[in-house]
């Protein structure tokens, strides 16, 4: 398992250096006419306004007052704009009334220590798997690796039993632990394939000057794995965000803590035909998210990709 | 923290008191953890811990205003999200830090026994209670927890009850036009976009919707595809469409099949992206000596394409084409959010939430968690064997 896990690494540095941003299209092949590119920069131009129309349906409609959403469809707004009564109500309803900012803060309060907690674990078992030497330990990291393939489903069951007997249900600690559990196996993979490619001098040289294995790791390995950790960040950041089905089994749709994706889905149940509080409502849903992708997509593929694999 | 530079030996009282504090630290941390673990799980339990601040710094009157009146609900929130974030961030920092400590003090052969095991068993541990455990015990149920019948009995229902069977159905109808849907689409696009110019903010608007949640995407095209009665305007883009060219409107998610279609259509929008990115990436990673001398040969841009570019990257497809596969055969949230698997439109995961939570038989639910497992293992096979020739190849 070591070695061809180790050996994955400058594959993925190579996916990496082919990002959005660095890459030079190519241009002006030989022998394509005029017409040729024409169609195929329409093709890209028609695909892309495909895949954002649906969104900016909502946009737009969160933006327009109830009596208008019902009227007429969201592209008359596009349309006549000058028309069109736009309001901030729908948001200002959805947050208070609807109980969306308590949900907002509920998701926060869930994702962040979801987030940071298994990176924390992982990084000090992909630590010890990489650089320390006791007895199990390559059977121990196959076992780990191994659980990726364990769809989430299958954990359903026996977790909620144990879950109602100790009071945990309906706990942050108790998600926070879940999201924990179901992450580590991806976070040790990712971290250990980058820790492990770390070089040895470094090591050598540090343990020589008396370091322990705890000051190598706090002082060399965390900030010498920033890409990697921030990689799983950005990744499990908005796994544990976007979540519905473990926040639904393990916390539930109390108001004091139901999740964002939780609330949405309670509105679409009670309010199904009121687009001027859903629409609003998935925006808020969705900005962080969404925030968080712009601004770090570099790290977001890299974290995709060696996260794909999540169970 | 230790300077690294001072030579490892040190006087022996020093550790001593060393070994004491970290002790106090990791007793105080615990002590924290819990403590803050009580007041996120009482439902007064910020507005307690206010009061009883206000009480111990000697503001008796603010005191007494909060117990009476509580804190406005904005303010309560805020607190208890602070409150969760340094239990949750701090707590687990605090408590391994003073392990450490507490190792570094005691020294010598233990050290170095239980050192491995203090950075390894707390993920362990973790993974073995939240994954191994369940895991075994989710077959174990799926075998006994069978009412009368016998040994496989929830089996037999899995594969025989009509409901199960659509659910079933419905799941292979998914696979094979979401995976095929999305790669295509993906494959497509990212052929395309190589060639124009502004290729990073074309990529953008495919993209994009990787970040939203299924439950977000549910909602956006439960939009697009909403459905009025025809004596109403149609604010639902498709209606709409439909009913400016004069046809009637369609219910799209109270008619099978077209629903599975519909949600099978969302998932495509949210996969093309992810395959997108990773199938744009390996094409840019064809060597364009390669290309360049195909054309000099005289092949036309599409024999480049299926001749070269394809079979080049050909381990990139089967990673994407297995990764959105798992994906799919898990789909959950698009389901249950907008039908509800209604109307002919379940899935197995959808069904299997269903008999887990509002049925209340977790012998089935069991048995179909099973089956999605059984049904995973092949696939991730094939994904591992793929990503293993690739290793070597590079």
């Amino acid at each position: 398992m070591t070695a061809e896990v180790g050996s994955r690494e400058p594959k993925a540095r190579r996916r990496d250096d082919l990002l959005p941003r660095g890459s030079v299209a190519r241009l002006d092949p030989v022998g394509t006419s005029f017409w040729s590119r024409a169609l195929v920069r329409a093709a890209v131009v028609v695909i892309a306004v495909m895949w954002s129309l649906p969104t900016a349906g909502l946009l737009i409609s969160s933006f327009r007052s109830a009596n208008d959403i019902n009227s007429t469809g969201w592209w008359t707004a596009l349309l006549h704009p000058f028309e069109t009564t736009w309001t901030l109500a729908n948001y200002e309803q959805v947050l208070t009334a609807s109980g969306m900012f308590d949900a907002f803060v509920n998701s926060l309060i869930v994702t962040v220590p979801a987030t940071v907690i298994p990176i924390t674990l992982a990084a000090f078992a992909a630590y010890a798997f990489a650089w320390m030497q006791f007895p199990g330990r390559s059977f121990l990291f196959a076992v780990v690796v191994a659980l990726l393939i364990v769809p989430l489903q299958m954990t359903l069951v026996p977790l909620l039993q144990v879950y109602n007997r100790t009071g945990l249900t309906g706990t942050f600690l108790g998600i926070w632990l879940a999201h924990t559990g179901f992450g580590l196996p991806l976070a040790v993979y990712i971290l250990y394939n980058y820790i492990s490619q770390l070089p040895r001098d470094l090591f050598e040289s540090a343990f020589i000057d008396g370091a322990s294995h705890f000051t190598a790791f706090t002082r060399l390995v965390l900030p010498l794995s920033m890409p990697a950790l921030a990689a799983f960040a950005i990744f499990q950041f908005l796994w544990v965000w976007n979540d519905l089905l473990v926040a639904l089994v393990f916390l539930g749709t109390d108001s004091a803590v139901a999740t964002l994706t939780a609330r949405l889905n309670e509105l679409v149940g009670s309010r199904g035909q009121d687009w001027h509080l859903l629409t609003a409502g998935a925006f808020v849903t969705m900005v962080v998210p969404v925030v968080v992708f712009l601004s770090l997509q570099r790290f977001f593929v890299r974290g995709l990709l060696a996260g794909s694999m999540k169970g | 923290m230790r300077d690294p530079s001072t030579p490892a030996p040190r006087p022996r009282d020093h550790a001593t008191r060393r070994g004491l504090i970290a002790l106090g630290v990791f007793l105080a941390a615990v002590a924290a953890i819990w403590a803050g673990v009580r007041v996120l799980s009482s439902p007064t339990g910020i507005q307690d811990a206010v009061a009883a601040l206000y009480r111990l710094v000697g503001a008796r009157g603010a005191a007494e205003a909060v117990a009476v009146y509580g804190l406005t609900d904005t303010t309560e929130k805020l607190a208890l999200a602070a409150v969760a974030l340094v239990v949750g961030v701090g707590g687990v920092w605090a408590i391994l830090i003073s392990v450490n400590r507490l190792l570094e003090a005691l020294g010598g052969r233990f050290e170095r026994l239980a050192r491995p095991w203090v950075f390894v068993l707390p993920a362990v541990a973790l993974v073995g209670f939240y994954l191994v455990y369940p895991t075994i015990r989710t077959i174990a149920v799926s075998l006994t927890d069978t009412g009368t019948g016998g040994l496989f009995e929830n089996y037999r229902q899995v594969f025989t009850r009509p409901e199960m069977l659509a659910a079933i159905r419905n799941n292979v109808l998914w696979l094979v036009l979401g995976t095929t849907g999305s790669v295509v689409i993906g494959l497509a696009f990212a052929t395309l976009v190589d060639r124009v110019k502004r290729e990073a903010l074309a990529k953008t608007f495919l993209f994009l919707p990787l970040a939203i949640s299924m439950v977000g995407a549910a909602v956006i095209w439960r939009f697009v595809f909403y459905w009025r009665p025809p004596s109403e305007p149609q604010i639902g883009l498709a209606n709409g469409i439909l009913t400016s060219l004069g046809y009637e409107p369609v219910a799209f998610f109270q008619t099978p099949p077209v629903n599975t279609l519909v949600l099978i259509m969302v998932m495509v929008w949210l996969q093309t992206g992810f395959a997108m990115v990773i199938l744009s990436a390996a094409i840019k990673g064809v060597p364009e000596e390669l290309i360049e001398a195909a054309r000099i040969d005289g092949a036309s841009e599409i024999q480049v394409f299926r001749r070269i570019i394809v079979p080049t990257i050909r381990g990139s497809l089967i990673t994407v084409a297995t990764t959105i596969f798992i994906v799919i055969l898990k789909v959950f949230d698009i389901v249950f959010v907008t039908t509800g698997g209604r109307f002919g439109s379940d899935v197995i995961a959808n069904r299997m939430f269903q008999e887990l939570v509002r049925f209340r038989n977790p012998g089935l639910a069991s048995a179909l968690a099973v089956v999605l497992l059984v049904a995973v293992v092949p696939v991730m096979v094939i994904n591992v064997r793929n990503l293993r020739r690739q290793g070597v190849g590079s």
